[in-house]
């Protein structure tokens, strides 16, 4: 292995798709030498702090600023007064209003914990301590302060969340056995190891931005777009990123800021976000309830589904969490109904978080279909085969590939499921109460475009260069293993140059699409550089192949040949001297080929235009997974420990079973965290999620993770994408809290429906 | 940025001096001073670093008891073998404290002068009342979120609580800290924050904490430390107990028992209620059950908190039974 070398692949025995090959840059990582946004030595660095709303609703009437101004080493002070000439920048979809201005230090005051103001001075010390010099002045109005909040009410219906089949009151009616229950989850922070921030850097009108990212041709885009640059104008560096989660997908106000301060200074400007301003400087997943009734035959066959789901929204914005995102797809029924809420708060307004919609909707399904199998005297598995969903019944459409079966039968089999005792609080240890629980999990598929570009250089490396970011997920490693495979090139001679707008654009590392789509615009892209290597050394004057008269030739561990062995053969490098060559790029995008322009091309990379759900085409495509989890509950105490778990997936065909296995426990862990101390504690007297640190906001350490052994029952799935694969990163995660909570309630008889598992709720 | 003077006392009699001048701080592990400092509770003037000074880190182990440098670093102390035979509670109260790095930083003087982790308190810009920072601005907990607040001994004027977990060991076995010029027990030392949140010591403006004593005795050879919290390492307790047993000759009558709780007072709490209930009497599962909820005697809850009072008495119960072999 010559991991320590950068962007340099070990020679694995297996370096194709499908090799288990170890991240090349976990060791650049554990040994500090690699290089995040944050580190990037630029010079005549200026610092700045963002200060935060200490209210949640009202205005800023003044801040007086001369104090702070006067500070030793502070060069400028940006706050409300301050017109920074920003313009809204376009949405998700690639919408924008015209000749909107964009404040992103705002006098309106929508949540606890805004960004309102920035020092920037000659070092980050003294801006800190000059805003404690700022005299900012509120008119404070009454806020909402989270979801449990009276004045909250009810919301509003999202009409297009709406979902109903047969008639699911009247079979609920019908149904001989029924359960009803509401199920929470509070709200929950992505705290990523590596905190948000940047630093921004022009010259003249160009403006160069250092910031981890999950998507760096539409975060350079938003910084264009708030600036009023040709998007060529703004260069976005995401070489290594830790963590994001789906935090980092889109610029952020305060990313504006830094950037309109290094504008006015005329210097580079760094502005770390800390980290309780992470807990607000963009949303966490959001706080849910969610009503779920079930009707079903005696013999459990379920009949009717009935879900009635609200989440927390921002004051400003409707961003709804979908609570019926998996309600409808993960069992077999003729009548269902679904409708959804947002109700407004004052929080900053949630956002994505790893398996988002589908992970709190799994946590009510399938609490629910626990306590419809202890309601029936059932094993939870059985319930779970008896109503096995043969088809999508929400679009009629059949599953491309669903190993769920599969899953439940093999994850239980590895369990030992079958010897265990149904009867809650039937199993123990002393004072511990052993229980076993189930929670099935699943995540679409989605499908979005992406390009690459391929160069072959004079000494035979090959470099794969995108602007596709790896957050630890193992990007650079695959395209390497994919990119040997489709070249014949050993994956140790294949350098993989990522994180960078300047290079070929791609999908969002977000919504597990990115490994999908980037695999085969890599694929696609080596294919043809290898055809165009062949068609080279076929007909450039001087090849000795030139003469051979074969029509093709084979490329195989670095070397080009005549297929049938009779004839040259030689190594890359030999054979780019040989015909005078000194480079051979190639470049291809897996966008049709009537959307190969550069309008379309730039909106593929910058917008979900293209991205394509899970029931746009002829299948149903998704992920699937079923959790077993063994915990420990100590009947004195009320304290859950995760004793062992056995997760088997469904992802189609896995480019990097490591890997795969890594982040599929990565999802595990975090449900692990979610199921049992994540809750972000909010004051209901001002709004504050007053546990805005890690210290506070407690996520597992290693001695909360027990043994996770992970198993794959998936077969490749070609529909899903062009390599067989179907998304890893979030489906991980899905399911895990249920299964816990269904095992507490098998441990102790006590049926807990509000996330996370304290022991007061258990004591 | 906030200057402040930094300097390195040549000599104990110098640190204890430059404690007199006004906003002087001893730096010794830092993990407390940095962190405060961070979150704009402290600013120091001057800060005296003390880590340097020799002497001050010794841990002495003989057939009279135990001394344990204010120096000494909570991992020396919870891996040294004499105090893990003589008191096995100590040893288990620095082991399941903060984490292996902090561990490997934090002084045992330190350690006792950790400050609360109220929420209010450290976030001096968006809660600028607290009578524990600003004496008279009042209590911005009380109302808020209190899950992790204290039970016993709070007021109206403060309800933190006491984060550490040696100092609950300690008190259990009637530690004494040396201050140089006077001895002060442990139970002693910390006060209440009935009137005055703001005064969390007796230790004085030219004293310092030297070292940690105590005298070896039955029920420290056979004591414990149970801490019990959501997660599994590296969290406050949410309830804790220091527990020491000696039976008489019968094995089974307590003779001597010692019994102090962490995570749910205002400072290093011993119950001595619970103490006298089972002095002279054989230690049976009901009896002390029945004793370990007189530890919570007087106790207030501001809802949140109010499973501390469920909690405490079961984790009592638990460290006695189990130090009595009966767990």
């Amino acid at each position: 292995m010559t991991i320590m070398e950068p962007r340099k692949h070990g020679s694995a025995a297996d370096g194709f798709v499908g090799g288990r090959l170890s991240r090349f840059e976990g060791q650049m990582k554990v040994t500090g030498a690699a290089t995040y946004a944050l580190e990037y030595p630029v010079e005549n660095l200026a610092h700045a702090v963002l200060v935060q709303s200490t209210i949640a609703s009202g205005r800023v009437v003044s801040v007086d600023k001369a104090e702070a101004q006067a500070a030793p080493g502070v060069l400028l002070v940006l706050t409300p007064e301050d017109d920074l000439g920003l313009m809204t920048k376009s949405d998700w979809f690639g919408n924008r209003p015209d000749n909107e201005p964009y404040a992103p230090l705002p006098r309106e005051i929508s949540y606890n914990g805004e960004t309102i103001a920035a020092v920037i001075a000659e070092s980050r010390e003294q801006a800190v301590e000059a805003i404690k010099l700022l005299r900012i002045a509120y008119d404070e109005t009454p806020g909402v302060a989270d979801l449990h909040d009276p004045k909250a009410g009810d919301g509003k219906v999202m009409d297009n969340l709406s979902v109903s089949w047969g008639d699911a009151e009247a079979a609920l009616a019908a149904s001989a056995v029924t359960i009803e229950a509401e199920y929470q989850t509070p709200r929950e922070y992505h705290v990523a190891m590596e905190p948000h921030g940047l630093t921004a850097k022009w010259e003249g009108d160009q403006l160069t931005i250092w910031e981890p990212s999950q998507w760096t041709h539409a975060m350079a885009l938003n910084y264009a777009e708030w600036f009023g640059l040709p998007p060529d104008n703004v260069r976005l560096i995401s070489t290594f990123v830790g963590g994001g989660f789906g935090s980092k997908g889109a610029a952020l106000a305060y990313g504006a800021v830094a950037a309109s301060a290094a504008r006015k200074l005329g210097r580079p400007v760094k502005l770390a976000v800390t980290r309780p301003q992470n807990f607000t400087s963009y949303g966490g997943r959001a706080a849910t309830r969610q009503t779920i009734k079930l009707g079903a035959t005696k013999d459990g066959v379920l009949q009717a589904i009935v879900h009635r789901g609200a989440s927390e929204t921002s004051v400003t914005t409707d961003y709804p969490e979908q609570t019926g995102a998996a309600t409808p797809i993960l069992y077999k029924v003729e009548n269902y109904s679904s409708q959804s809420r947002v109700v407004p708060v004052n929080t900053v307004t949630p956002g994505a978080l790893r398996g988002p919609g589908k992970n709190p909707s799994a946590f009510g399904i399938e609490c629910a279909m626990d306590e419809l199998a202890n309601k029936l005297g059932m094993d939870p598995l059985e319930l779970r085969l008896k109503n096995y969903a043969d088809r999508d019944y929400q679009t009629g459409k059949p599953w491309s590939t669903r190993m769920l079966r599969e899953a439940l039968t093999q994850g239980a089999e590895a369990f030992g499921w079958s010897k265990r005792s149904h009867a809650p609080r039937s199993m123990r240890e002393g004072r511990q109460l052993i229980g076993w629980g189930i929670g099935c999990g699943t995540f679409p598929v989605i499908q979005a475009p992406s390009a690459a570009m391929i160069r072959i250089l004079a000494n035979g490396r090959v470099e794969v260069v995108s602007g596709a970011i790896d957050m630890g997920q193992g990007t650079y490693t695959i395209l390497a293993q994919t990119a040997s495979e489709a070249l014949g090139v050993p994956v140790d001679q294949i350098d993989v140059l990522l994180g960078d707008s300047r290079m070929p654009g791609s999908a969002i590392a977000g919504g597990s699409m990115l490994a999908g789509s980037i695999t085969g615009a890599v694929h696609k892209t080596a294919a043809a550089a290898r055809d165009e290597l062949i068609g080279l050394a076929l007909n450039a004057p001087n090849s000795p192949f030139r003469d051979t008269g074969a029509n093709t030739l084979s490329v195989a561990g670095g070397r080009i040949s005549v297929s049938s062995g009779n004839g040259p053969s030689m190594s890359l490098p030999e054979l780019m001297t040989a015909i005078g060559q000194s480079e051979l790029e190639v470049t291809r995008n897996t966008l049709p080929d009537d959307a190969q322009g550069a309008t379309d091309q730039n909106a593929a990379w910058t917008s979900m235009k293209r991205v394509q759900g899970p029931t746009m085409g002829e299948f149903s495509m998704h992920s699937w997974c079923a959790h077993f989890a063994e915990v420990r509950v100590d009947e004195d105490f009320g304290t859950v420990r995760v004793s062992r778990m056995v997760s088997a997936f469904d992802c189609g065909r896995l480019y990097n079973p490591k890997m795969v296995e890594s982040q599929w426990r990565g999802g595990i862990i975090m449900g692990i965290g979610q199921a049992l101390f994540e809750e972000g504690m909010v004051d209901g007297r001002n709004g504050r999620t007053v546990n805005n640190n890690v210290g506070d906001y407690l996520v597992p350490t290693n001695a909360d993770i027990p043994d996770l052994q992970v198993i794959s029952v998936g077969v490749p799935d070609l529909n899903a994408s062009a390599l067989g694969g179907k998304g890893v990163g979030e489906v991980g995660i899905v399911g895990v809290a249920p299964a816990i909570a269904n095992a507490v309630f098998h441990a102790t008889g006590k049926r807990v429906r509000d996330l996370p598992l304290t022991l007061d709720k258990l004591i | 940025m906030r200057d402040f003077s930094y300097s390195r006392a040549g000599s104990l009699d110098e640190a204890r001096q430059a404690t007199l001048a006004p906003g002087a701080l001893l730096l010794a592990g830092g993990t407390t001073l940095l962190d405060l400092a961070k979150c704009g509770v402290t600013e120091p003037e001057t800060v005296i670093d003390i880590t340097h000074l020799a002497g001050l880190d010794a841990i002495t182990v003989d057939e009279e008891g135990i001394a344990i440098g204010a120096l000494a670093r909570m991992s020396a102390v919870a891996d040294h073998p004499g105090v893990q035979a003589a008191l096995p509670a100590v040893t288990q109260s620095l082991s399941l404290a903060a984490s292996a790095q902090l561990r490997n930083m934090a002084t045992i003087g330190g350690n006792l002068l950790q400050r609360t982790r109220c929420s209010y308190f450290r976030d001096p810009a968006t809660f600028p009342a607290c009578n524990k920072r600003n004496p008279g601005s009042g209590c911005s907990a009380i109302g808020g979120v209190t899950r992790n607040h204290a039970v016993l001994g709070t007021s109206e004027q403060c309800i933190a609580s006491y984060p550490g977990d040696m100092a609950i060991a300690l008190v259990a076995f009637d530690a004494v800290l040396d201050l140089g010029t006077r001895q002060v027990p442990v139970e002693d030392f910390f006060l209440s924050y009935a009137d005055a949140p703001e005064e969390e010591t007796v230790l004085k403006p030219g004293e310092m904490i030297l070292a940690v004593k105590l005298r070896n005795s039955a029920a420290g050879m056979r004591s414990t430390y149970l801490k019990v919290r959501d997660r599994q390492s590296y969290e406050f307790a949410a309830a804790s107990a220091a527990v020491g047993l000696e039976f008489e000759d019968d094995g089974r009558t307590v003779k001597d028992i010692r019994v102090a709780l962490g995570g749910v007072a205002s400072k290093p709490w011993r119950a001595r209620a619970v103490e006298q209930a089972l002095v002279g009497k054989p230690l049976e599962a009901d009896t002390v059950a029945w004793a370990a909820r007189l530890a919570m005697d007087g106790a207030v809850s501001y809802s949140d908190n109010l499973y501390k009072i469920e909690l405490a008495p079961r984790v009592v119960t638990r460290a006695i039974l189990t130090v009595g072999g009966l767990a």
